[in-house]
């Protein structure tokens, strides 16, 4: 649906996007990530046809966005950053003018904008002025503007920006439900968010693509996976050699604590060393306070890859 | 074409909503009544050899509103777009960018034309009260509201450039009166110029607005300053576009 080959944006003075290429397939969606300013908005700005490449290629559904503009966007719904609206309009009144202005037939228009309108919770805001509306539900009705021509591919940035945590849920059921029949891509802040909905995650940092796979492999690469956190009563003697000459510890570190010290092993992220500490504890007749386990998140994944150059 | 009706729809709407609309309409049919009223005045004191469509359309009082309405109708066209963000969601919708352009100019064209529509009353009024034709030829009024048709779509063009150049409504403002403010003035150079030649004096022919409106008015339509006009609001137009596609990539 998406393919993106040796993608490069520059502006005067600097490169927002530096060489990137990736593919989203039919159906999938991917949750596209990064920290303010890695050109996030700018790839999808390129993808949605706003902006023009300084160099590579886009194709949406099969069509150059850029040679092919028309076709590419007419199979593309696009939530900008921000939801501009033209804040003078009724909301049905703008879903429908969207709709006009996206190729529905005149026909249909009143029907998929009835549908949208109810897709996103918005059946009793219809006759609101957009200005008078709040950001939540501005953000709703920018969602609703994207689907109003049941485009096969959405591009939303920042989707739930604005919104309550009840809204949010809201909008990420909406979007997992359009995902059997369309391709998401979704730029987000909210890493939970990404793990529960996107098949797939893109981070990006300063212009370049970091990594690109399921939420689960990106989990299971991180250095912090297998990280055990142990505390021990006491200081004993020896503790952090017996620690590391566990097969699969790669090191431990020791801290000291008022009662006792605290032992980070870190280890190798298939192996499953907990028994052996236990074992080591009860040979060497250790008093053990708390043993753990840590789980990477995918926000210390996301730190990771976008921290530093 | 249908996208282009919608777009067109668009802006005549967005006029109709906007509060300043109604206040420039308000003034401008008081300005142009009292103009209406001042042209005939100036014909009842004393023999005169002019019509009152020539009177009403060749007065200080004409010119002085006609300049200023071009900022307030254009001013808001592309700059409000860039400021709010929407021009994002309108270029990235399925429409070209002439699409854009030309809906927007012809937009402010027919809100333009809306403001002019009640003087034809005026005319109509005159000759149910005193049963005397406002003009000699059908071609007098035929003339007058071509060229001002014609003027109009050239500034209107002069305003939707100027917006497409900025975020803020006022800078257009401020550029569009310039802009027409240039050309109205140097079409007055002729009249301050104390000897030009007569290469200088067919150049500066080009942008008399009065001399034309003068010519026009009496139903003297001249193919010079119709082709002048059309062709100067399409360069216009074309340099709309290029800017407005300009700024848009440099987002």
């Amino acid at each position: 649906m998406i393919e993106v080959v040796n993608l490069t944006k520059r502006y005067p003075g600097f490169t927002a996007v530096r060489d990137i290429s990736f593919e989203v397939a039919k159906g999938e969606i991917v949750g596209f990530l990064g920290p303010n300013g890695a050109g996030k908005s700018t790839t999808m700005r390129i993808l949605s046809g706003y902006l023009p490449p300084t160099s590579g290629t886009v194709r949406i559904a099969g069509f150059d966005v850029f040679e092919q503009s028309i076709q590419a966007r007419s199979h593309i719904g696009y939530l900008p950053e921000n939801t501009p609206m033209y804040h003078d309009m009724r909301v049905h009144e703008y879903l429908r003018y969207r709709a006009a202005l996206k190729g529905v037939e005149s026909s249909q228009i009143k029907e998929r904008v009835g549908d949208v309108l109810e897709m996103c919770d918005l059946l009793e805001k219809e006759r609101a002025i957009i200005g008078t509306l709040s950001k939540g539900q501005r953000q709703r009705v920018g969602l609703a503007d994207a689907m109003v021509h049941d485009p096969d591919l959405l591009i939303l940035d920042e989707p739930t920006i604005g919104l309550d945590p009840n809204q949010i849920r809201q909008v990420r059921e909406l979007i997992k439900n359009l995902a059997s029949r369309r391709t998401v891509l979704v730029s987000t802040h909210i890493l939970p968010e990404v793990e529960i909905m996107c098949s797939r995650v893109i981070v990006i940092h300063k212009g370049r693509i970091r990594a690109s796979d399921t939420a689960d492999n990106l989990l299971k690469q991180h250095r912090s996976a297998g990280e055990v956190r142990l505390e021990l009563d006491g200081q004993p003697e020896n503790a952090r050699e017996i620690l590391a000459a566990i097969r699969g510890v790669k090191d431990v570190s020791e801290k000291q604590l008022n009662s006792g010290a605290l032992y980070q092993l870190r280890t190798d992220a298939d192996s499953e060393p907990i028994s052996a500490v236990l074992q080591a504890a009860r040979d060497n007749h250790w008093q053990v306070q708390a043993i753990e386990r840590k789980k990477p998140t995918l926000e210390d994944v996301f730190v990771d890859l976008t921290q530093g150059d | 074409m249908r996208t282009f009706i919608t777009l067109l729809g668009r802006e005549i709407k967005s006029f109709l909503h906007s509060p300043i609309a109604y206040v420039v309409l308000f003034f401008f049919l008081i300005a142009s009544g009292f103009n209406f009223y001042s042209g005939l005045s100036f014909l009842n004191q004393s023999a005169s050899e002019v019509t009152v469509v020539e009177a009403a359309f060749n007065t200080v009082l004409f010119w002085f509103p006609f300049v200023l309405v071009f900022p307030l109708i254009t001013m808001r066209t592309y700059a409000d777009e860039f400021r709010m963000g929407t021009i994002e969601t309108l270029a990235t919708a399925p429409v070209s960018d002439w699409q854009i352009v030309l809906s927007k100019f012809f937009g402010a064209l027919a809100f333009y034309i809306l403001l002019w529509a009640p003087s034809f009353l005026y005319f109509i009024a005159f000759k149910q009260i005193t049963g005397k034709e406002a003009a000699l030829a059908a071609g007098a009024y035929g003339g007058s509201y071509l060229l001002l048709v014609l003027l109009g779509a050239f500034y209107v063009s002069l305003g939707c450039l100027a917006s497409a150049l900025t975020n803020e409504q006022i800078n257009a403002a401020i550029m569009t009166f310039v802009a027409i403010f240039g050309f109205f003035v140097t079409g007055l150079l002729g009249f301050i110029l104390s000897s030009p030649s007569q290469a200088v004096r067919d150049v500066i022919a080009y942008f008399s607005a009065v001399e034309h409106m003068a010519d026009f008015s009496r139903g003297i339509i001249d193919s010079r300053p119709v082709i002048w006009y059309l062709s100067m609001t399409s360069l216009v137009l074309f340099i709309n576009l290029q800017v407005f596609q300009y700024r848009k990539w440099r987002a």
